[in-house]
Order: structure tokens, then C-alpha cells, then sequence
């Protein structure tokens, strides 16, 4: 796409989004902002939960449609553990760390076995998904099971200009992304494992020629991208409750999320699940009856002219 | 238990079997069969059960026997969508052979059996806990009662009491669908009437999770808010509400305040206190046949074999359904002959006795009912509880408005900004 | 041996010569052609194919279905036969897409929906302010070509990148769909949907009752089945599975691979949209719970469970979801058929990928040894 067309493009989906600004800013400006943090705060999950999806595939070329369900299982469990202990940094932990297991035990017991048959992982992924909700759904039934956030996350932080006040577990929402995102960077950037991960997108038979464990890279990878799955169910179970239909809801989102921004790419996940996360809160404070629509106009747009995503070099 | 009841269900399927086997359509002795349909699957699951305990409970009260005959109770569970309820309903229907059905749990799903009882005319449909006010007001069918009042009706009283308490401006925040939308107007057809203003109304898609733009949104004059949310959606609504810095109160819908929310896992009720609230039933009404089926439920099934410390309104509402379907039976003597002629003129003259005062049905066999305007209080074991505020009596659907003026509630009926 | 030699073996196709082995062995001797028993006989040709393409199993499934309602009681016709016949045709589509054309499209359900919402809307329902009222023989083809070019449109998004994708994206649009029906009341009516669908009185019939229905909806199915027969042995339906196996050199032999993909979506989606008319008549209603993501995945689950090998496998998938369906709560839990719909679903894509017809065929093989090379004619479907 040429400079100019790519000047166009940027007019064209920019001129209404600066346009709607202007007019949001000035005629409740508090909306606007408070909308736009929500947004932000809301991605950051988006992107935590999404991340980890990206990554899977990415490497595994596995399109993993039980990533939901790790989500739920993530969360049950950390509410669980928190029950227990009493210590919600402990169940981030063993969320993320439960997750996790899940998922090597799906990649090292199921999933390898199929190395290459990829829609037949799918549809296994799938399986998995409505068993493992299931037997959530029988454990803990359909109650609401909200985690309760620490102490020294609850409540609102007062006296923010213009805002005035802020759910101080959003905000923290909003670092967790960041930092996550950091983690993810450097793990991918400056780390043995990354390097290796890196290379296994890029071409994954000089990866095996190269002498490496291949089956122990997507292992690790899995195991990854599920416990960051299981911690995105920990953080969610505060901030939107635990309750059955949330797997496939955040299922979406990852799937949207991911198409978005671009498969394989940790970077387009961020900027996917910004874009998403936008996209939700600014239509349902300015549009609620179709704010849901939007988000899947954005994906059909981005799939109309871009459909490799918009950081997707390697599809 | 799950146990017991598969055993039960075999040899219930058995005996409907050999019942069956043996024909004849009426014959005096001859085991009734009642056809109980709820929603065990999906969001309704856990009222669903508890639905049919209390159809479970009318029956055992009845000691399983009516006018001499045996009740076989049949089940099938629906996941609140209308295609698969009418197909469990056809199952009933059809296959198992019922002469009675009821059921489903869900709005939407009553308007879809509605419509399939009008292609059964032999078979008598009463309602399980659907509340839509479509039902029995547009097209309703001759062979489908409901006895419970609905979600309309339920709101009945809550508009005083809120103008009682002070609130001359209400914002709305309520799911985008039917059972809300009757709901509101309910409420409103009152509040708007004695002076009350809704200036804004939050609409919130289905499964939507994230409340933060709507408590962006709310206006800074308004005194409370009317929250016509589910358990897990309410609960949710609260907590981020708070987290906001949000702290006006709260006027609650029939579920919102209701046993699966006070009930819930965390720690976050205790901003529920103060609230009120309106509905079919109240937990802490002192009213003597309420406490004996509070205590009949209690024994019945203690908490340990997973009831609820009090009977739900799924319970309360099935297990009133199901005693008019046996007080109908026991009325005519069991007498189901002539394309049920008799059993449906009894059902339409009867005035049914519940735990909360009389029920009568009006032209389209919608239920005249009660009505109770709740608060919610702290006992002194920690536990949350609704204290009955006020008792409206002979509720009907339209609302105190005539036939012709009465419009179903949408997103904009009714409106007093 | 010679190009001459080569030649003929090839056109003799490979249940016929061993090609002509030079000096030193002995070669086999080349097999007549088959002996065609009714080279003589008198009866036209037709008759004659019938004859010889058919096997017992065809005659005696034919007579099975066709004497069937007569014997059954109207709610097994209803409910089982004709719902099973419904959702096999809709998962024919997917498995035409996805066995054929190796896209899964998770957005079946979606085409059979857009049908019958336009159908609704278009013509008669319990809404009069939103159903236009037109009569059903305009009604109902112009839902079924509106929900085709949606599908083409469905294709046209979802096939320009890689296979794997075409589930996600396709899933992606399945629950845009059903979110517009659920949260638009001016058109879709929302929440509530729309009901009251009837099938029209045509000839004096009533044609939902058990057993005419039961016939329309075979008849539909039937064509479906052997429209999918026809297709995948006509050019299209060769190149389509061309592109399955190996869209490159498709590409450079000179076949338009997304043109041809586009095309099967839009076939694909004619089936569809055929059954989402006969789903919306069977239902006699149409909401957005009969396209939500449960069903989107219903009908992958019921094309995986019979096989995606052969057209029959649709059906027969259709026909063991709907007998677990009605008759899992007299048998299990009624709340764990989710359970047992997954752990069946997963077994058969963990141990046999063919579904129940690829178990048959295993079976079948395991207990006829001296048949373990199965002749080429039987094994192409």
C-alpha cells in the first residue's frame, strides 16, 4: 500500500474518530474521559487473556478454542484459592499456575500427538472446551462467584482531575496489562526460550535443525499462553465475576482480538485488544443497543481489507 | 440424591410405562401423569432445580396421591431457549404422554409452549415460572393458565414506596430484553403517575459484563437507581458500582435482590442493606401459611442437600403453579375426561389459597395475585434477608389501566422523562 | 515399456490391466472387462445404470425411509425423523465445506438462519408490524437466495487467508449474527424473535403436520444428498477437492482457488438456507437462540460425529444428536448431556476422525479380511 492510499486510510477511519472526540470532549467531558480509561483498563485484560492465545498460535499454528475455558479454570480456581488463604496474590499465582497445567497436559497429552493435523487440533480444542465447562458448570455450579479484590486495591482513588473518582482495581488492571506486556517482551527479546520461540514462528523446521527440543519449546509455549489465560480468569473474577458463558465470551474476544491485531503477534495483540477495548466502552456509554455490533464491524473491516490483521506479516 | 432421583425417574418411566401399557385415557385410579418442565441447563439452572423442588414439594404435600389417583411427575429440562423447550415440551407431550404440562421456566420459552398448547387441546398447559407479559395479553391460548403473576405485577407498590422514600428522579439501568422491560413498567406506570421522573434509561445488552460506561453515565441529580439486573449481573453492577465511587441507593427488580444474590460467595453484600425492592414473595413475611411452607420446604430439603435457605421465587412460583394443576384434580375428582373440560372450568373458577394470600384468574387465565414491597435487613446471624415493607393485593395485569390503554412494555413504554 | 503400453494401462484405469511386463516373466494375464450382465437385456438404460450401481443397502435404506412414518408413532416422525433429516441437511453444507472443500465454517447455522429470519420477516408471523405478508412462494425463494449470497459473502471474507482461520473468522461472524438479532427489535424482534412460522396449505395438504412434513423435509434432504453426490464428481466438485489438497498447484494449473472456494460457500450455503427454512417451519419459530454460538458448534459436533467423508454421515450424525437429545434425560443427568456430547465428540476426533463411518468402515474391514483392499468403486464416495 502506497504512502498516499495509506495517508487515505489513516483519513479516513481517523476523520470521524477525531470528529466524535471533539464533540464527546465538550459535551460531557467527563463521560469521555472516564470512558476512555475504562477502555483501556478493559484491554489490558483483553490483551493479558489474548496474549497468551497469539502466542499458541503463533508457534503451534494452534488455533486453541478451549482458551476460555483455561480462562474459567484460571479464575475458579484462584477463587478458590483465595478462599482458602486469604491472600489474593496467591491465587494469581496458582491460577496462573493451575492454568498452566491444564495446558500442558493438553499439549503433551493430546495435542502432540496430532503435530500438523491442525484442524483436527482445533476441533479437539473444541472438545475440550465444552467438556471442561462442563465439569466447571458441575463443580461450581451456576452461581455468580465474585472474587474480592485486596485491600489495598478496593475502592474508588479520589480527587482525579476531571474524573474525580476511579476504581483504583481498574487502574491496576491498566498496570497488570503493562507489565505483562513488558514480561512478555523481554521474555521474547532477551531470553534463550524467546530467541527459540522467535524462530519457531518464523520457520519451525530449521528450528528442529537446528538441534533444538522442539516438543519442549511448544510445551513451554502452551503452558504459557494457557497460564496467561488463567491469570486473565483471576484478574476478571474480580472485576467482571466468574460465572459459566464468560469461556466463550472471552473466547471471543481473544479470536476478535487476535484477527485484529494480527496472528503471532504479541505486539498486534496490544494493539487489537486497544482497539477492542475502545470500541466496547465508547459504544455502550454512546450507542448501548449496538455497541456489541461494532466490535464485530471492526472485525469484518479489518477481514474485508487487511486479512492477515494489522501487524499480521506472517500469516 | 442424584442417586435417589435417577432411581426415581426409572421407576416413574417404568410405571408411566406400564401405565401406558395398560390405556385407557380416564379411568378412575388410574395414575395421573404430570409433565415438569424447567431449565436445568445454562444461567436459569440453579432456579430451575430449585423450581422443581417447589413442584416437588406440592406434590409431596399432597402425599403423591390425588382424588385417589397416583401423580407421576415426568421431567425435562430446557437451557431457556424456546426452540428446545418445545421440543422437551413436545417430548412430554407426545411421547410421554402427560394429560397435564408444567412448565417452562423462562419468558421467552412460555410464549413459544403458549403457542405449541394451542396445536394440543387435549392436553392442559399451566405455567411453570415464565413471566412475560405476552403470555396470557396478545393471542393467549384456552388451554394455557398461569397462576403466577408476572413481572409487570411484581413491581406493583414499588413506585410508592420509592416516592415515599424520597426518590423524585430514578435512572433505570436494566437488561435489553422482554422480562426487564415489563419489569420497569411495572414500576413505572406507578412512579410516573404520582410524579416520579425517569430521565435516563441504561439498557444493557445481554451478557454484557462491563457496567463501566453506564455508571459513567449516570446522572448527578438522580436520587436512586432501579437495577433490573440478574443475580450474577447485579452482583457484578454493585461491585463495580462501588469500586467507582457510586453511592446512591438502590431500588431493586423481583431478582435482583433475590436469593441467588443475597446468597452469593462474597463479601460485597453488605451494601445491599436498605434496599428495596418488590415481588411475588418475601422471605420474612410473618403471614402463617408462608411460614409452614418455608418450614415444610426447609425440612424437605436442608441446605446440606443443596436447597436454598429459603425457598427461591423459582420455588414458590412452581410449587404455586403445580398446586392449582393437584387443587384443579382434586376439585373435579380426578375427572379428565371429555378433552379435560371440566378440570380447565375448575382451574378458571378456582380461587387458589397460597402460602401468600388467594389467587384468582382473570378472562385471558392470567393470575390476580399479591404483591409484596420489600426491604433488605441484616438478621442477627450476619444472614440478608428481605422485611416485607407493604402487601398489594389483587394485582392484575394491566396495572389498574383499562384493556385498551394497556401497551407491553419496550424500551420506551412506559416513559416519563 | 513403451509410451503406447503406458497409455493403454493408464486409460484401462487401475482395476484393469497390470501393464505388459517384457521377456523373462510371466506377465499376468490383463482381466477382461467385467462381463456386463444386462448388455442384453431389453430394458432401458436408466433401468439398466439402476442396476448396476445399485447394492441391497441402497434398496433397503430406501424402503426404510419411505415406509417408516407409516409404522412410527407422529411424534418419532416429528421430532426425531424429520428434525434428524433438518439438521443433517444443515450439517450436509459443513460437510460438503469441510470434507470436500476442507473449509470449516462454523457459520451454517448462521446461512439456515438468515433464511429463516427473512422468511419470517418477508411473510407471515406473530409480529404483523414487522412481516410484510407476501405470500410464501415469494417469500420463501427470496430468503433462500438472500441467505446463498450471504454465505458467498461469508466465503468471500473468510477464504482469502489460511485454512485454520476459517473457523475463527467464521465463528467471529456466527456470533455477529446472532448479536444483530438479539439486540434489533425493528426488524428481528429481538429477544423474543420471531413465531408463529407455518408452512403453507399447498394442495390441500397441511404440510406440518407429522407426516407430510416428514416427506418434504426427505424430499429436501434427499435432493441435498444427491445434489452433493452429483457435485463432487462433476469438474467443480474435482477441482474443489483439488484445492483442498493442494491450493498451490491448483493455483498454477490455472483454477481461480478463491473463486472456486467462494463457489462452494455459496453451494453450501443453498443447502443451508433450504434447511433453515424447514428448521424455521419445524421450530415454528425463529430466535436468536436457534443461531447462537451452541448450535453454531452443534453442527460441527453433528458433522464430525458421522463423518465428514461421505454425504451419509451428515445424516447419520443428525440422527444420533437428536436420539441422545430427546432421549438423554430418561437415560443420564439432563444436565450433563453437555458432558456427554463433548466427551463423545472429543472420543471420535481423538480415536477415529471418520466418525461413525469411519467406525463402520473399520469395522467393516476388521470382520471381512479377505476384502482388506477395498475395489476403488466402493471406496470413492
Amino acid at each position: 500500500m502506497g504512502p498516499r492510499n495509506r495517508l487515505l486510510l489513516w483519513l479516513l477511519v481517523g476523520g470521524p474518530i477525531a470528529v466524535f472526540s471533539l464533540w464527546a470532549a465538550f459535551d460531557n467531558t467527563r463521560l469521555y474521559f472516564v470512558t476512555l480509561l475504562n477502555g483501556l483498563t478493559l484491554a489490558s485484560l483483553y490483551f493479558i487473556v489474548a496474549s497468551g492465545f497469539t502466542l499458541v498460535f503463533g508457534l503451534m499454528r494452534n488455533v486453541n478454542l478451549a482458551h476460555g475455558s483455561l480462562y474459567l479454570l484460571g479464575g475458579y480456581v484462584g477463587y478458590v484459592v483465595a478462599g482458602i488463604t486469604g491472600w489474593w496474590v496467591v491465587a494469581l499465582a496458582v491460577g496462573f499456575l493451575a492454568a498452566a497445567l491444564g495446558g500442558l497436559l493438553m499439549q503433551v497429552l493430546i495435542l502432540r500427538h496430532m503435530q500438523g493435523q491442525e484442524l483436527r487440533q482445533t476441533m479437539v480444542t473444541i472438545g475440550l472446551s465444552i467438556v471442561i465447562a462442563d465439569i466447571l458448570l458441575w463443580i461450581f455450579t451456576g452461581q455468580v462467584h465474585q472474587l474480592e479484590a485486596p485491600e489495598w486495591l478496593q475502592g474508588p482513588i479520589r480527587g482525579i482531575p476531571l474524573i474525580n473518582a476511579y476504581s483504583a482495581y481498574r487502574l491496576s488492571l491498566l498496570g497488570f496489562g503493562i507489565a505483562i506486556g513488558i514480561g512478555l517482551w523481554w521474555l521474547l527479546n532477551r531470553t534463550r526460550v524467546g530467541m527459540m520461540i522467535r524462530a519457531g514462528v518464523d520457520d519451525r523446521g530449521m528450528l528442529a535443525a537446528s538441534g533444538i527440543n522442539v516438543n519442549r519449546v511448544f510445551a513451554i509455549t502452551f503452558a504459557l499462553g494457557a497460564g496467561l489465560a488463567g491469570f486473565g480468569g483471576v484478574i476478571g473474577a474480580v472485576e467482571l465475576s466468574m460465572v459459566p458463558g464468560e469461556d466463550t465470551r472471552l473466547l471471543l474476544v481473544s479470536l476478535i482480538v487476535v484477527i485484529v491485531g494480527g496472528m503471532g503477534s504479541v505486539p498486534g495483540a496490544a494493539i487489537g485488544a486497544v482497539i477492542l477495548g475502545l470500541a466496547e466502552t465508547y459504544g455502550l456509554a454512546y450507542a448501548p443497543t449496538y455497541s456489541v455490533v461494532f466490535t464485530f464491524v471492526i472485525l469484518i473491516l479489518v477481514l474485508a481489507f487487511r486479512p492477515r490483521g494489522i501487524m499480521g506479516g506472517k500469516g | 440424591m442424584k442417586l435417589n432421583r435417577k432411581v426415581w425417574v426409572r421407576s416413574m418411566l417404568a410405571a408411566a410405562a406400564t401405565a401406558a401399557l395398560a390405556g385407557g385415557a380416564w379411568a378412575q385410579g388410574q395414575p395421573v401423569k404430570i409433565g415438569l418442565l424447567a431449565t436445568l441447563e445454562g444461567p436459569f439452572a440453579a432456579g430451575g432445580a430449585d423450581g422443581m423442588r417447589g413442584a416437588e414439594l406440592a406434590v409431596k404435600q399432597r402425599g403423591g396421591v390425588v382424588a385417589g389417583r397416583k401423580i407421576e411427575v415426568i421431567k425435562a429440562s430446557s437451557d431457556a431457549k424456546p426452540d428446545v423447550a418445545v421440543n422437551a415440551t413436545r417430548k412430554l407431550v407426545e411421547q410421554d404422554k402427560v394429560e397435564i404440562m408444567v412448565g417452562p421456566l423462562s419468558g421467552g420459552e412460555g410464549i413459544a409452549v403458549k403457542d405449541y398448547s394451542k396445536t394440543q387441546p387435549g392436553v392442559t398447559f399451566i405455567n411453570g415460572g415464565s413471566g412475560a407479559q405476552a403470555t396470557t395479553l396478545v393471542n393467549p391460548s384456552p388451554n394455557f393458565f398461569r397462576f403466577n403473576t408476572e413481572g409487570g405485577q411484581w413491581m406493583v407498590g414499588l413506585g410508592k414506596a420509592a416516592m415515599d422514600k424520597g426518590y423524585k428522579r430514578v435512572m433505570v439501568i436494566a437488561e435489553d430484553y422482554a422480562f426487564p422491560y415489563s419489569q420497569v413498567q411495572g414500576f413505572m406506570s406507578e412512579y410516573c403517575r404520582l410524579g416520579g421522573k425517569v430521565p435516563e434509561k441504561a439498557w444493557v445488552p445481554l451478557g454484557g459484563k462491563d457496567y463501566s460506561s453506564v455508571i459513567a453515565k449516570i446522572p448527578k441529580d438522580v436520587d436512586a437507581l432501579l437495577v433490573v439486573l440478574g443475580g450474577a449481573d447485579a452482583v457484578n453492577f454493585l461491585t463495580q458500582y462501588e469500586n467507582a465511587g457510586g453511592d446512591k441507593p438502590m431500588l431493586g427488580g423481583s431478582i435482583t435482590v433475590s436469593q441467588d444474590v443475597l446468597n452469593y460467595k462474597g463479601k460485597r453484600r453488605d451494601s445491599l442493606v436498605g434496599t428495596l425492592s418488590a415481588g411475588p414473595l418475601a422471605d420474612a413475611y410473618d403471614g402463617a401459611e408462608w411460614k409452614a411452607f418455608v418450614d415444610d420446604y426447609r425440612k424437605t430439603y436442608p441446605v446440606s442437600a443443596g436447597g436454598f435457605p429459603s425457598p427461591s421465587l423459582f420455588a414458590y412460583v412452581y410449587y404455586v403453579n403445580m398446586k392449582a394443576a393437584l387443587d384443579g384434580l382434586a376439585a373435579v375428582n380426578g375427572d379428565l375426561s371429555g378433552g379435560q373440560a371440566k378440570y380447565r372450568e375448575a382451574l378458571s373458577k378456582m380461587v387458589l389459597k397460597t402460602p401468600n394470600g388467594d389467587v384468582r384468574l382473570d378472562a385471558n387465565r392470567q393470575a390476580i395475585g399479591t404483591t409484596f414491597v420489600t426491604e433488605v435487613v441484616k438478621d442477627a446471624q450476619g444472614n440478608l434477608f428481605n422485611k416485607v415493607n407493604r402487601k398489594v393485593d389483587n394485582v392484575e395485569q394491566t396495572l389498574g389501566m383499562s384493556a385498551a390503554d394497556f401497551k407491553i412494555g419496550s424500551r420506551d413504554v412506559p416513559a416519563c422523562p | 515399456m513403451s509410451a503406447a503400453q503406458w497409455r493403454r494401462a493408464m486409460s484401462t484405469g487401475l482395476a484393469g490391466a497390470a501393464p505388459r511386463v517384457p521377456v523373462g516373466r510371466t506377465a499376468a494375464p490383463s482381466p477382461a472387462p467385467a462381463a456386463d450382465p444386462f448388455a442384453h437385456s431389453d430394458a432401458p438404460r436408466w433401468l439398466k445404470h439402476l442396476w448396476r450401481t445399485l447394492a441391497p443397502r441402497h434398496v433397503f435404506t430406501a424402503l426404510l425411509v419411505l415406509i417408516f412414518p407409516f409404522v412410527a408413532t407422529p411424534f418419532f416422525t416429528f421430532q426425531v425423523a424429520s428434525q434428524s433429516l433438518v439438521l443433517g441437511l444443515i450439517a450436509l453444507s459443513l460437510t460438503f465445506l469441510a470434507g470436500y472443500g476442507g473449509m470449516v465454517s462454523l457459520a451454517q447455522m448462521t446461512v439456515a438462519g438468515i433464511a429463516g429470519y427473512t422468511m419470517a420477516v418477508l411473510g407471515t408471523s406473530s409480529s404483523p408490524e414487522i412481516s410484510l405478508g407476501w405470500p410464501w412462494w415469494v417469500a420463501v425463494p427470496a430468503a433462500v437466495l438472500l441467505a446463498t449470497v450471504c454465505s458467498a459473502l461469508i466465503g468471500w471474507l473468510s477464504v482469502r487467508t489460511e485454512g485454520i482461520y476459517t473457523i475463527m473468522i467464521t465463528l467471529a461472524i456466527g456470533v455477529a449474527f446472532y448479536y444483530i438479532v438479539l439486540q434489533n427489535y425493528s426488524v428481528f424482534n429481538g429477544f423474543q424473535g420471531l413465531r408463529e412460522l407455518k408452512p403453507p396449505t399447498v394442495f390441500g395438504v397441511q404440510w406440518r403436520d407429522p407426516l407430510p412434513f416428514y416427506f418434504l423435509c426427505l424430499f429436501w434432504a434427499g435432493a441435498g444428498y444427491f445434489l452433493v453426490r452429483y457435485v463432487v464428481r462433476a469438474p467443480f466438485g474435482i477441482a474443489l477437492q483439488g484445492i483442498r489438497d493442494n491450493p498451490r498447484r491448483m493455483e498454477a494449473l490455472g483454477y481461480g482457488v478463491v473463486a472456486h472456494r467462494v463457489a462452494a460457500y455459496a453451494l453450501s450455503g443453498l443447502l443451508a438456507a433450504v434447511a433453515g427454512i424447514l428448521l424455521a417451519w419445524y421450530n415454528a419459530l425463529m430466535t436468536p437462540g436457534s443461531v447462537g454460538t451452541g448450535w453454531l458448534i452443534n453442527i460441527l459436533v453433528i458433522a464430525v460425529l458421522g463423518g465428514m467423508k461421505h454425504p451419509i454421515g451428515a445424516f447419520l450424525g443428525a440422527l444420533v444428536f437428536v436420539l441422545l437429545q430427546t432421549f438423554a434425560i430418561d437415560v443420564i443427568d439432563r444436565e450433563r448431556f453437555n458432558l456427554v456430547i463433548g466427551t463423545v465428540f472429543l472420543a471420535i476426533v481423538l480415536f477415529s476422525p471418520d466418525g461413525l463411518l469411519g467406525l463402520w468402515a473399520k469395522l467393516r474391514s476388521r470382520l471381512s479380511p479377505t476384502q482388506a483392499m477395498t475395489s476403488p468403486q466402493r471406496r470413492q464416495p
